[in-house]
Parts: C-alpha cells; structure tokens; sequence
C-alpha cells in the first residue's frame, strides 16, 4: 500500500494505522481501513472497516470543532477524490474511437487508464497520511471519534453537510478570515509567536503560488509527451509504408520515441509525486497551522477582554466572582494553547523540513536516472542510425 | 527586354520575343480561356555573353522535346549546342551519383532593415561558396531581398514545372510577420521572424541549387552572382503560394473531367499514390511536431515562472539549510528553462521546418504529375480534333469544293504535326519525371537521416545537461539538515 510520503512519520507499534485496499465505484471510493494496536481501547488486535471520504472529512470536522484540540494543528483533510477530468478524457476517448486506428485507440485507451490509476493511488495515499497523522500525535490518537471510525464497521451514517450546513461553514469561515485580519494586526507580545505570525503568513502564500505553478510546469510536460507519443505513432506509420531506405530509419526513431516518451511522461508523474503533491500538502499544512495561530490569537483575544470584564466588575463591584472565574479560564485555555501550539510549531518545522529534503533528494535521484535512461536510448539508436547511413 | 504579362487570362502568346527564355505557347494555348498559366509567364532576356551557349536563338530549352526515349541521344545525332550541354549535364550528374560531390555552399545571413515604415524590406546577404568551374570565383555575395526569391521562383516555375520538373517551392509570404518588422518591433517574435525566413530562404537556395538543371540556369546564376537584379514585380500573383494554388486549381479542373486518363504505365499510378499517402502522413507528422513546440516553449515559460516561485519560497523558508536548497532548485530551474527553450528551437528549426519543407515539395511534385496528365489531354485532344478534321475532309470529298478540299487538307497536315508533337511531349514529360521522382526521392532519404540525426543529437545534448544540473543539486538536497 502506499507509505505517506510527504510526512516523516515514526511508526508505532502501540498504534498502526493504514489503508489496505481501495475500490473506486461510480461515483465514490471505498477505503479499506486497516488497524494493527496493542492498545486496550480496542476489542481486537488487528481489525479493518470500509471508509468513504465524507466520514474522513466527519473526522476532521470534528476535530476542528473540538475546543480540547484547539491548541494543536489538526491534521488537513484529505482532498475529495476527484476523478471527473480523467472520466471526461475516457468518456471523449470513447466517443472519438471512429476517428483513429486501432493501435492508436488501444494506446490511448492504456495512457488514459494508467492516469486514472495514478490519480487513484494519490487520493488513496492522501487519505491514507492524514490517518497517520493522527494515530502519530500523542493526543488525537486518544480520541474517541477516531477510535469509532477505525473500529465501528457500520456505516457511521454521515451524511454529507446539508445546504444549511454548507451555508453556516461559509459564514464561520468568512467571520474568521475578517477576525483574522483583526487578530493578525495586533502584535503579539511574545517574540516566538510574532515570528511565526509573519513567517507563516507569507509561507502559506509562497507555498500557494509554488504548488499552483509547478502544476502547470508538469501538465505542459505531460502534453509535451503525449505529442512525442503521436510523433511515434506518424513515423510508425511512415516507417511501415516508406518504400525507401528510409522505412527501416522511421521504424527505429519510432521505437526510440515510444520509449523516451514513457521516460518523460514518467519524469511529469515523478515531479507530480515528489514535487506537486509536496507543496500542496505543505499548503494545506501551513493553512491548519495558521488556523492554530488563529485560535490562539482569538483565545488571547478572549483572555483581554475577560481581563477587561473583570476590572469593570471590581470597579463596580458587582459579579467579581463570576468575572474571576471567566478572566481565570480564559487565562488557562490561553495558556494552554500557547504552550502546546509552540511544540506543534516546532514539530510543524521539523515535519516540513524533514519531508522537503526527502522528496527534493528522491526528485533530483529521480530526474538523474529518467535522464541518464533517456541519454543511453538516445545514443544507442544514434549508434545503430549512424553506422547504417 | 522587359515585357510585363498583366491582364486576363486569355493573353495573346504572339507577342513572345524570340530571344525569351519563358516557354513558347502554343497556338493551341489561344483559346483556352483556362489556361491558367499565361499569367504565370514573366519574360525575361539575359545579354551575357558567358551564357551564349544556353540562349540559343532556337527554341527555348523549356520547350525543346528531346527526341523519343525509343532512340538514345548521342552527340552524334544530335547537332543542337544546347541539346549537347544539357546531355553532358545529364551525363555528369549520373557520374556524380555515386559520390557527394556536390560541391557547393549556399548562406543567406545578416539580415538587414532597409528604408522606413510600410515600404521598408529585409535586405539578406547571399554567399555562394563553390569550387565549381560554372562560376567566376569560388566565393561572393550578393544582396537580395524576398521577393527577388520569389522572382526567382516563379521564372523556374514558369519554365521548368509544366515539362516535369520538380521545382523547389519559395518559402510562404507573411503579411503579419513582415508588418511587424516593418513597422519597426524590435521585439522577440519579429526576430523570430525575421530568423525563420532566413533560414528558410537558406534551404530554398540549398534545395534549388542541388538540382542539376536549376543551378545551371541563367536565372539561378544571375540570382547568386549579379550585384544589381531586375526587380520582380507582380510577385503577389507570383508568389510561391498564389502559383501552387494555381497549380492545384489545374489538378482540380484535371480531376474533374469526365475523360479519364488510361494509365498505361503502372509506375506512375503507384507513384502517385505513393505521394498522395506520403503527403497524408507527413501533414500529420507535422502537425504533431508543431504541438510539440507550443507545449515545449509552454514547458520552458512554465518551469520559469516555478524557478520565481520556487526562490521566493526560498525566501520565505526559515530554516537556513531548507531555504538555501530552495534557492539552488529554483536556479536548477532556471536553468532548466533555458534548455526547454533551446530544445523547442531544435524542435522547430530542425524537425518541424524539414516537414513543412517536404509537405510543400510533395505538393510541387503531385502538381508534376497533374501536368502530366494535361499534356495527356491535350495529345488527346488534338488527336480528336485531327479525327473530326479527317472526316470532315472525307465529307468534303464529295462535294465541288476544291479551296475548301485544300484547306482542309492543310489543316489535317498541320493537325497531324500538332499530334505527333502532343505524343512526343507526353513522352518527355513522363521520361523528365521518372528521372526527377527517382532524384527526388535520393534528396528526400538524405535529408530526413541527416536532419533527423541532427535532431537527435540536440535531445542528447539537452539530457546531458540536465543530468549536469541534477548532478550538481543532488548533494544539495542532501545537506539539509
């Protein structure tokens, strides 16, 4: 199954957690949801559940929605698994059969399949690290919903969001980005939070910009290879009706450029996996931790205002107790949040530095044996075309 | 003397110099409102005397038959000077085959705006570098602008196509293109420009001047040796394009006529068909090889903007080892980019451009055979005439009408003359093509491997520097810490 890539994760025995098994029906995706636990929260040892994405995103929520949490980076979610474009390329594939030979059907028809595999593996692989995530934070781990979705093999029956809901989510998430303009703008007292306000603020938008144009750097090198493909094809075809010496010339170009078009395409899906898919992990990552600061800055927020309450009241004398109690709790979650969203932010750092110099040095790896297996085709068929003219 | 054809169609063809070089119409030509090419024609007459040989008073060598291929020409049945030359020609070239002993080296270079706004050109330097002795030195320049090429074109066209030879088609007209240089953009797409007409203006000459019969003549040698050229008027009319589309308007008018042409000759039918296949795919091949160079300069765009992103990032980046891996992947980047842009000129200059070339030669060539066909048809159709004329006079036979008798019989004689002509000019045209095919198809396999080759060596060079940067990033990578 595929390992979490862009997470450096430790494996723990006490808690394993992966997905087995994958199916992709029409119009959803069942995960496989393997458990291996030494823990005694559990009745069994090793057990597994069937999971759509919607009870993935159920898990998230209500993370997010726990106050417990809200001093910790909760885990992004993974993305809806998004075949429509692959689909639509098949579908169109279908339509135009009449139009081409049947090598070339039959070529575009595996092409288009192998995408659709790959687009498949991804969202399984994403889904599968935001589990790992989770059974590896010392806290999350121990949660009760997290226990449920891993274990309960009934469906846990959660329907997707509502309209209503849809439209609440819309509305909480528009206050919170007016709140955090407001929460952003006042200076943090503490130095470590001040950085990291500024540091994670333009971090999420350079990650942004760099995940978005990586993903066209890559699409035009997959079209780049899907015409070398087509060229393959022509000279095929001029090789096999060529009268000259030249047929044996094309069929030999033509077989060089099938398998240096499988290299390059390989190249686009590699940079795709070590390179796209890092960065928009990393995006999503930065937005859960700027999500952090939030809280925090909102917690702090509350933490004034109580201290304000309370010095009205004992002007006033008047509900001191109760404003004591207030101005105590809000000192409490704050400090709380404060302490536990240092050691996420610096876990955050480590994670990020860790996983960028794994994929970085597996790319570079990678792009060297694409190109020195790219170079050997190359000055093989050069060899053998030269020394034939 | 300089006579300009303009006007409709249907031109006189008695106004033609005896001294011309152009072909010598017919009188059947007169009343063919169809003729399409008594527009093409541009007469011209040379008075050097180095060329005395090729103009002979005669008949233009355009239109000369050589005696039936039944017979073999020797120098001993054939007493005209320039029927001698053009077989020595023959004869040289057959010796030549062998080896590439093609000697010589056309550069057209420094490209040069002359005049201002919308009446300003390109001026291009033209070097011929040759030890061939048909030439004074073996190494001088000229300066020409495009439409004295596509003068040039449209003189060879007019004599050389309509006989069976395969005349390199001139590179097309740019309206847009050329606008944008005149009007003085400097930038980098009206370089481009001005870089892809060079080279192709290049390969033009190159392709005109390896064909035997082309480089000898006197307008090829006027085109690369005379300091001043008359300047070619009506080259709208004239140009490459508007001929081959003329070209194609007589395959279609061909085409269509209800009498088909009895193939006697299986060669030419494969031929045919041959290139009708060859023209399908190479349209194809070509098209695919042009998206390759849209997505490949995309590619190098693309991969620049990532190198930005990707050093901002590094900017952002707070820890100092991540952040200075970042920065060297985004100069790795840059770098990158730049080979994506040199591979996409390789894509371009080399593989695109020797498929745009060979789809336009192709159509040359089927234009070779639908000329074929005409001059079938018009042996044909003299024939039939020549039949009604016979029966015509053998009507007249019974009648008392001696003048008419005599008038007919005139006319049957020179009917029967224009028949025998008819037949002999079928045979050399198909003769001329056999030979021009076969010579067309060495140049065409030479080409594609040499170019082709050439092609591959840029994708090795490209992959070994990639493998450069890789190399270089690797330890990079790994010093993060």
């Amino acid at each position: 199954s595929p390992r979490a890539v862009n997470v450096d994760l430790q494996t723990d025995a006490t808690l394993q957690v992966d997905i087995s098994d994958a199916l992709s029906e029409r119009d959803k995706v069942k995960f496989t949801v393997h458990t291996k636990s030494t823990l005694p929260n559990f009745k069994q040892n090793e057990f597994s559940v069937v999971r759509q994405h919607e009870e993935f995103i159920w898990l998230h929520d209500s993370f997010v929605e726990n106050e417990d949490y809200a001093g910790y980076i909760i885990p992004p979610a993974p993305p809806r698994p998004d075949f429509d474009a692959s689909r639509e390329k098949l579908q169109k594939l279908g339509e135009g059969e009449g139009s081409m030979t049947k090598e070339e059907f039959t070529k575009m028809k595996q092409e288009l399949e192998a995408e659709y595999l790959a687009i498949f593996k991804k969202t399984v692989a994403m889904h599968e690290v935001f589990l790992c995530r989770v059974a590896a934070h010392p806290v999350l781990r121990k949660d009760l919903n997290f226990h449920v979705f891993l274990e309960y093999n009934q469906d846990l029956s959660v329907r997707g969001k509502n309209k209503k809901e849809k439209l609440e989510d819309f509305f909480k998430n528009v206050v919170k980005s007016a709140d955090g303009v407001l929460v952003a703008g006042v200076k943090d007292v503490d130095d470590f939070f001040e950085h990291e306000k500024t540091f994670l603020l333009e971090y999420h938008n350079r990650v942004k910009d760099a995940s978005a144009k990586s993903d066209r750097m890559i699409r035009s090198h997959k079209n780049a290879a899907d015409d070398i493909n087509r060229i393959a094809s022509s000279l095929y075809t001029l090789g096999t009706q060529d009268s000259t010496d030249l047929c044996k010339f094309f069929l030999k170009v033509s077989e060089l450029f099938e398998k240096t078009r499988k290299i390059e395409a390989r190249v686009a899906a590699d940079e795709d996996l070590k390179l796209a898919d890092l960065l928009k992990y990393y995006l999503r990552e930065s937005q859960a931790a700027k999500d952090l600061l939030y809280r925090r800055s909102r917690s702090l927020v509350d933490y004034e205002n109580a201290n304000k309450a309370l010095d009205k009241a004992r002007a006033k004398n008047r509900d001191v107790l109760q404003a004591e109690t207030s101005q105590q709790l809000c000192c409490h979650k704050f400090e709380k949040i404060s302490e536990s969203a240092k050691q996420e932010l610096i876990d955050f750092k480590t994670r990020r530095v860790a996983a960028f110099r794994k994929n970085l040095v597996e790319l570079a790896e990678l792009e060297l044996k694409h190109a020195k297996g790219n170079l050997q085709l190359l000055q093989s068929c050069l060899g053998v075309l030269k020394g034939n003219t | 003397l300089l006579t300009d054809k303009s006007g409709p169609a249907s031109l006189p063809a008695e106004d033609i110099s005896a001294n011309s070089n152009g072909p010598k119409q017919d009188s059947l030509f007169d009343d063919d409102p169809e003729d399409l090419f008594a527009e093409a024609t541009e007469e011209v007459s040379l008075d050097s005397p180095e060329r005395e040989v090729l103009l002979s008073d005669g008949p233009s060598p355009a239109i000369t038959p050589i005696t039936p291929p039944t017979s073999v020409i020797t120098p001993k049945t054939c007493s005209d000077p320039f029927l001698l030359t053009l077989y020595s020609c023959f004869l040289k070239i057959e010796e030549e085959e062998g080896g590439d002993s093609f000697d010589m080296h056309i550069s057209v270079s420094d490209p040069e705006k002359v005049g201002d706004g919308m009446n300003a050109y390109m001026a291009y330097k033209v070097t011929t570098k040759t030890s061939m002795s048909l030439f004074k030195t073996d190494e001088f320049s000229v300066k020409r602008r495009f439409s004295d090429f596509l003068g040039l074109h449209s003189k060879l066209a007019s004599k050389y196509l309509h006989i069976g030879y395969i005349v390199p088609p001139a590179p097309e007209k740019s309206i847009v293109g050329m606008t944008k240089v005149k009007v003085g953009k400097e930038d980098q797409s009206s370089n481009e420009f001005v870089e892809k007409r060079r080279s192709a203006l290049e390969r033009y000459l190159m392709r005109t001047v390896k064909h035997p019969i082309l480089l000898k003549d006197p307008d090829v040698l006027q085109f690369l040796e005379s300091s001043e050229l008359p300047r070619a008027v009506s080259t709208q009319a004239l140009s490459s394009a508007g001929l081959l589309r003329m070209v194609n308007k007589a395959a279609d008018a061909v085409n269509k006529m209800t009498i088909k042409m009895n193939e006697s000759d299986a060669w030419f039918e494969e031929k045919q068909q041959h290139f009708e296949n060859l023209d399908v795919q190479l349209r194809k091949l070509h098209a695919s090889v042009e998206s390759l160079v849209c997505h490949r300069k995309e590619l190098s765009v693309n991969t620049a903007q990532f190198a930005k992103s990707a050093a901002m990032l590094g900017n952002s980046e707070d820890h100092t080892a991540l952040s200075r891996a970042l920065s060297q992947l985004a100069e790795v980047e840059e770098k990158i980019d730049q080979l994506h842009q040199d591979q996409a000129n390789a894509d371009f200059y080399l593989f695109s451009e020797l498929l745009g070339d060979y789809v336009r030669l192709i159509t040359a060539v089927k234009g070779v055979f639908d000329h074929r066909m005409k001059t079938w048809q018009k042996w044909q159709d003299s024939q039939l005439l020549l039949q009604k004329k016979r029966e015509a006079e053998a009507k007249l036979q019974f009648t008392n009408k001696p003048d008419k008798l005599q008038q007919a019989k005139d006319e049957i004689k020179e009917l029967e003359g224009k028949v025998q002509q008819g037949e002999r000019d079928f045979e050399q045209i198909s003769k001329t093509i056999r030979k021009e095919v076969s010579r067309f198809e060495k140049e065409r396999v030479k080409d594609f491997k040499m170019i082709i080759i050439k092609y591959l060596e840029s994708l090795v060079q490209t992959q070994q520097q990639l493998i450069k940067y890789w190399d270089a990033f690797l330890p990079e990578a790994k010093a993060i810490s």
